[in-house]
């Protein structure tokens, strides 16, 4: 009856993503992180949902940020808030600081792909711990690093230019956000799966903070947007 | 009378029998011969008085750098210059000829060549070999009607811009000017953005690098800033010069000057019909 429909390996394996979020963009600064991402789950060429939490807190001292597949990104909640409840089970006054989540994480991702039924995302996971501030990432095929700005997608070739010329060490938060907020509108002129609804999530030793959704002012003003073909006509 | 099949003369323009033929061959497993690239960031922006267009100096060929200072930036008119991306070829092939035809068509009508001349040869041309000819543009000038800045695609379609990037450094460069770009700017403020637009494709893009090309064209005179800036110097030279491993004995310094063996008649007869 199995060999019927199809086989089985095959409907147990992710073939493509359907419901997707766009970039994740981090850094770190003087008390901590910061981390950016709008808000939309596109579904292929349609921006089909528009209040989407793309960055959740992970135990008391991490945030995560998640693109690509929405319903992994909730599988791998599931997973962590479990990892979470088991740690807190132990009670011994130690609990997982962002270098251990980022770990796990990359296990995690890494094995998957192994068997070649990979979690579609590739995650940004910042953290303060003990006054060490952290910053990593990992993607579907298990590549990890950390840095003192990471981006996932798109914000890998529109964000990171600008922020290996303008970031700098001990940014104050104001200068921090209008960093994140140069790189986000960035995106949202040249990211065609970008929505103009974003959060800014803040990481400190005093905890975290996720900001309620709020939009970028954008310019369409330009002379040559307004009369492109003057001096031409017929032109385009 | 049996009808024999006479071969009839090709009608003129572009004839795509050998694309199939490359096509069946690539199915076949043939690995066609990569094109020499010129990976590339082209940038292009209108200042107050005029157009800025940069360009970096790499040539790639797959991952090899075939040229570490190529000119990307290449004359129309004296007052047009367009930037040219993707098959090295094919841009310097496409901007001489449109050069050419601009040319003899100012030398038709008496006036200095428009942008948009420029533009319209260019587009039709890429056109009408369907994307075949791997060239994306960045044409800029200042005529007449006043500064223009277009880009070119190579299946021919066209967009009129204030600020405008192509080849793969086109997103770290555009991300430099869609955070730094404004109207009005003066001349350095329009240099100085142009610069770092190519900077940030040079240092972020794998496909482009060396130094920064600039071209300022301003009503009525252009600068051609061949190597602006150089900002990827050979940091590591010795000062010592070459020196000989100390096995080498040197036994004798003799230089001797060639003979010439070409000579030189003055006033000679002149050059036969």
């Amino acid at each position: 009856m199995n060999n019927l429909i199809g086989s089985d390996a095959d409907s147990q394996r992710t073939l493509y993503p359907y419901v997707t979020g766009t970039s994740v963009v981090g850094i770190k600064y003087k008390d901590g992180i910061l981390l950016a991402a709008d808000m939309g789950g596109s579904y292929g060429s349609t921006l089909r949902y528009k209040t989407v939490e793309r960055m959740k807190s992970v135990g008391k001292h991490s945030i995560i940020g998640a693109s690509g597949e929405i319903s992994d990104f909730q599988e791998i909640m599931r997973y962590l808030d479990e990892l979470i409840l088991y740690d807190n089970m132990w009670d011994d006054g130690n609990s997982f600081g962002p270098k251990e989540v980022h770990n796990y994480l990359t296990r995690v991702m890494y094995n998957r792909r192994n068997k070649f039924n990979p979690l579609w995302n590739s995650l940004v996971l910042g953290g303060v711990k003990n006054g060490q501030k952290y910053l990593g990432t990992v993607n579907m095929i298990g590549v990890h690093y950390e840095d003192n700005h990471v981006a996932t997608g798109f914000g890998n070739h529109l964000s990171r230019p600008i922020l290996r010329d303008e970031w700098h060490e001990n940014l104050t938060f104001e200068e921090g956000v209008k960093l994140l907020e140069k790189c986000m509108r960035v995106l949202l002129y040249r990211d065609r799966s970008a929505v103009n609804k974003l959060q800014i999530a803040k990481i400190t030793e005093e905890g975290v903070t996720i900001s309620q959704p709020y939009s970028l002012k954008t310019f369409w003003n330009f002379a040559a947007f307004q009369n492109p073909t003057v001096g031409a006509e017929g032109s385009w | 009378m049996s009808k024999i099949a006479e071969s009839v003369p090709p009608k003129g323009g572009f004839s795509f029998d050998l694309c199939k033929r490359n096509e069946m061959l690539v199915q076949k497993g043939l690995k066609q011969p990569s094109f020499l690239k010129t990976g590339t960031t082209i940038v292009g922006l209108v200042f107050k008085d005029g157009v800025i267009l940069g360009a970096d100096t790499r040539a790639t060929e797959g991952p090899i750098v075939a040229d570490k200072n190529c000119e990307k930036i290449h004359y129309m008119a004296p007052n047009i210059y367009c930037c040219g991306a993707g098959t090295a070829a094919d841009t310097e092939a496409v901007t001489d000829m449109v050069s050419s035809q601009l040319k003899l068509h100012r030398f038709h009508t008496g006036r200095d060549s428009r942008v948009v001349t420029a533009l319209t040869l260019l587009k039709s041309h890429l056109f009408s070999y369907q994307g075949h000819v791997s060239a994306a543009l960045v044409l800029g000038g200042v005529d007449v009607t006043g500064p223009h800045l277009h880009t070119i695609y190579p299946h021919g379609s066209t967009d009129t811009l204030p600020f405008a990037t192509m080849g793969s450094g086109s997103l770290a460069a555009m991300a430099v000017f869609e955070s730094k770009y404004r109207e009005g700017l003066s001349r350095d403020e329009g240099v100085t953005l142009v610069a770092e637009a190519i900077c940030s494709g040079i240092f972020n893009d794998l496909g482009s690098g060396s130094n920064v090309d600039i071209c300022v064209i301003t009503k009525g005179e252009k600068e051609y800033l061949r190597n602006y800036m150089l900002p990827n110097p050979r940091t590591y030279v010795s000062e010592k010069g070459y020196s000989f491993s100390k096995k080498t004995e040197v036994l004798l310094t003799k230089i001797t000057p060639l003979r010439e063996l070409v000579e030189v008649i003055e006033g000679g007869d002149a050059m036969e019909e």
